[in-house]
């Protein structure tokens, strides 16, 4: 017989609608509470343990570009459902309601600007919208962008955010890839530098085209990067992954990557690295 | 022979065998069935046609995995009068995924270059089943810019599921060697022609496949991830793949229709695997069309055209000014 009665546990119910949202977040790594204008001020940080948030693509222009010097280009492209794809859920739908949550078109911002009183030409991916997912809308802004960057001889810069190709384009999703990295072929060509910037998580399409072809492929912590899902590996395989796998740290352990950047630092690292690359030297060679 | 029916052809098979008991039944019992026989064969031909003039899309995936398929290699015995493989990526090994070198096709010498899969299980293993490492896109690329050294025209026969999802693939960065041959394949000085001949696997068939021309075979498919993926993600059931493969568009009309590939290859009644000569014989009468085509097109405006080619896929429209500039709701800090 029980001498003592077995404690009722009852459930608290936390009434969550009593935070307001989006006031608090609570930090995926380390748990920490983050007053929500804390991190944005941290440039979307947690201050605690250094985890690099998700940036929509407004914030990460004003995190790089100088400020007053952003144009944007053809922020009036959007998404066509030209494969009227009906599955469990219509494109047409999940378009709609993405643009009506993030209060933008599709996953991706376009323009000029200068960093670091340099004039580039600057691709910001949004993680937010269907995932970053590449359809036709997010490749041609990075194809124009390229070839604005090309036009106008200056640098290029992509910034990746993306879970990969947009499946409810079907392949004309798989042929941004093509496109992206035939507009790089050009600018490589002009002699032009072109810097990809790495973000959590790069992957799959977006990782086999723009994202991988980088004079210099600059990473954010931590962020995960390559090109199969790490779920499909090892289904695929029935093995167990490396601690680490697929994360920036184990990308330039194995020289796949230039350097790791904290994103305090990414703006002035851009910076320095389109010093060197401006033909800004002291003295120049002479070329043959 | 029912091991390699799919479930479609059974009605087909069904009679066949009808067809063949009763003939057996005609010869031991000496007796005249041939009335009975022939209406059955009319039978037969009323439901073959039926059955393959209405394909589902996901029927053509499967007639495109058929492991009766023909194969890369089966087409250039074929249209081939000399093959002479070269093996390697010079720098880690050599993929038996992909597989390319010299060849002659109607006097005509050429780089040759595709995925290759496995007739039995031995060889699948051998050839892990036609999903490439890096090192066969490293290879491909290495082989391209051969040819485009020496003048050879380059022929890409595409027939994979995908790029190989492995460790060892992600570890020696098979997304850049993709990127890197998508790069280069553009600017690539020599006229190039693909054709989808079985799977064409997303990023790992276009990894050999940015080409002038980009031809496909009847009930092969080209997709930007396998209708299996795409069901397993957006009905979060595999077995919706057959919705998935019609919902995708993968097949040869739609990408006809869609403006990626040039030309659709016409494969005999009941697939490639019914004929293996017929079927060789209009790819390499295509191949030639095209190839005699390209070959008279100035580098500069190939080169031109190449890029117009791939640059003007893809759709998008503007947006209704009202929907411009709207603000977002208030910002949401998502956790990564």
């Amino acid at each position: 017989m029980d001498v003592f009665d077995k404690p009722k546990i009852t459930e608290t119910k936390t009434k969550k609608r009593d935070i307001p949202k989006g006031l608090w977040v609570k930090c995926k790594d380390c748990g920490e509470m983050i007053f929500s204008k804390e991190l944005a001020a941290n440039l979307k940080v947690c201050p605690k343990c250094d985890l690099h948030f998700s940036m929509t693509a407004a914030e990460r222009v004003a995190a790089l570009a100088d400020e007053g010097t952003w144009t944007e280009y053809d922020a009036d492209l959007v998404s066509v459902d030209v494969l009227k794809f009906t599955g469990v859920a219509a494109y047409s739908e999940r378009l709609k309601s993405h643009q009506r949550q993030t209060g933008v078109l599709d996953a991706i911002q376009t323009g000029l600007c200068k960093i670091t009183g340099h004039d580039v030409s600057l691709a910001v991916m949004d993680f937010g919208f269907l995932g970053g997912s590449m359809g036709s809308v997010v490749g041609e802004k990075v194809t124009r962008s390229i070839e604005k960057a090309t036009e106008l001889k200056i640098p290029s810069i992509v910034v990746s955010a993306s879970g990969g190709a947009r499946m409810y384009e079907g392949i004309l999703s798989l042929m941004q890839l093509a496109k992206t990295s035939g507009a790089l072929a050009l600018h490589a060509k002009a002699g032009l530098p072109y810097f990809s910037v790495l973000t959590h998580p790069t992957t799959a399409g977006v990782m086999a085209s723009y994202a991988s072809l980088g004079d210099v492929i600059i990473a954010e912590p931590k962020a995960l990067i390559g090109f199969a899902g790490p779920r499909v590996i090892k289904e695929t395989t029935q093995q167990e992954l490396p601690d680490g796998f697929q994360t920036s740290e184990f990308l330039r352990e194995r020289g796949l990557i230039d350097v790791i950047v904290h994103r305090k630092q990414l703006k002035e690292t851009i910076g320095k690295m389109l010093d060197y690359f401006s033909g800004r030297g002291k003295r120049k060679f002479k070329a043959a | 022979m029912r091991l390699f029916t799919l479930d479609f052809e059974k009605p087909i098979v069904d009679l066949e065998e009808t067809i063949a008991e009763l003939r057996k039944q005609a010869d031991e019992q000496k007796i005249d069935l041939s009335a009975q026989i022939k209406a059955i064969e009319e039978k037969l031909e009323k439901t073959r046609k039926e059955v393959f003039t209405n394909l589902t899309p996901w029927q053509r995936v499967q007639l495109a995995r058929h492991p009766k398929r023909p194969y890369m290699l089966d087409f250039l015995q074929r249209i081939a009068t000399d093959f002479t493989e070269l093996h390697g990526d010079r720098r880690f090994g050599d993929d038996h995924a992909i597989i390319g070198g010299l060849a002659t096709i109607d006097g005509q010498r050429v780089m040759v270059i595709g995925q290759q899969k496995g007739r039995d299980t031995k060889e699948n293993l051998m050839r892990n089943f036609g999903s490439p490492h890096p090192e066969g896109y490293r290879k491909a690329l290495r082989l391209m810019q051969l040819a485009e050294k020496f003048d050879l025209p380059v022929i890409c026969f595409i027939d994979t599921p995908g790029a190989y999802p492995g460790v060892g693939a992600e570890e020696r960065h098979i997304a850049e060697a993709i990127a890197v041959n998508l790069r280069e394949m553009m600017v690539l000085k020599t006229p190039m022609i693909a054709i989808v001949i079985g799977e064409g696997g997303s990023g790992g068939a276009l990894g050999i496949g940015v080409c002038d021309r980009v031809l496909i075979m009847e009930n092969a498919y080209y997709s930007v991830i396998s209708p299996e993926g795409c069901a397993a993600i957006l009905w979060k059931d595999r077995a919706a793949a057959s919705q998935a493969a019609a919902a995708l568009k993968i097949s040869a009309k739609d990408l006809l229709e869609l403006d990626i590939v040039d030309e659709v290859i016409p494969e005999p009644l009941g697939g490639a695997q019914k004929d293996y000569d017929a079927t060789a014989a209009t790819l390499k009468k295509a191949i030639l069309k095209h190839l005699d085509k390209l070959m008279d097109v100035k580098m500069s405006e190939l080169l031109e055209n190449r890029y117009k080619k791939f640059r003007k896929m893809g759709v998008v429209a503007k947006a209704e000014p009202k929907k411009r500039g709207k603000k977002a709701a208030l910002p949401v800090a998502q956790t990564t």
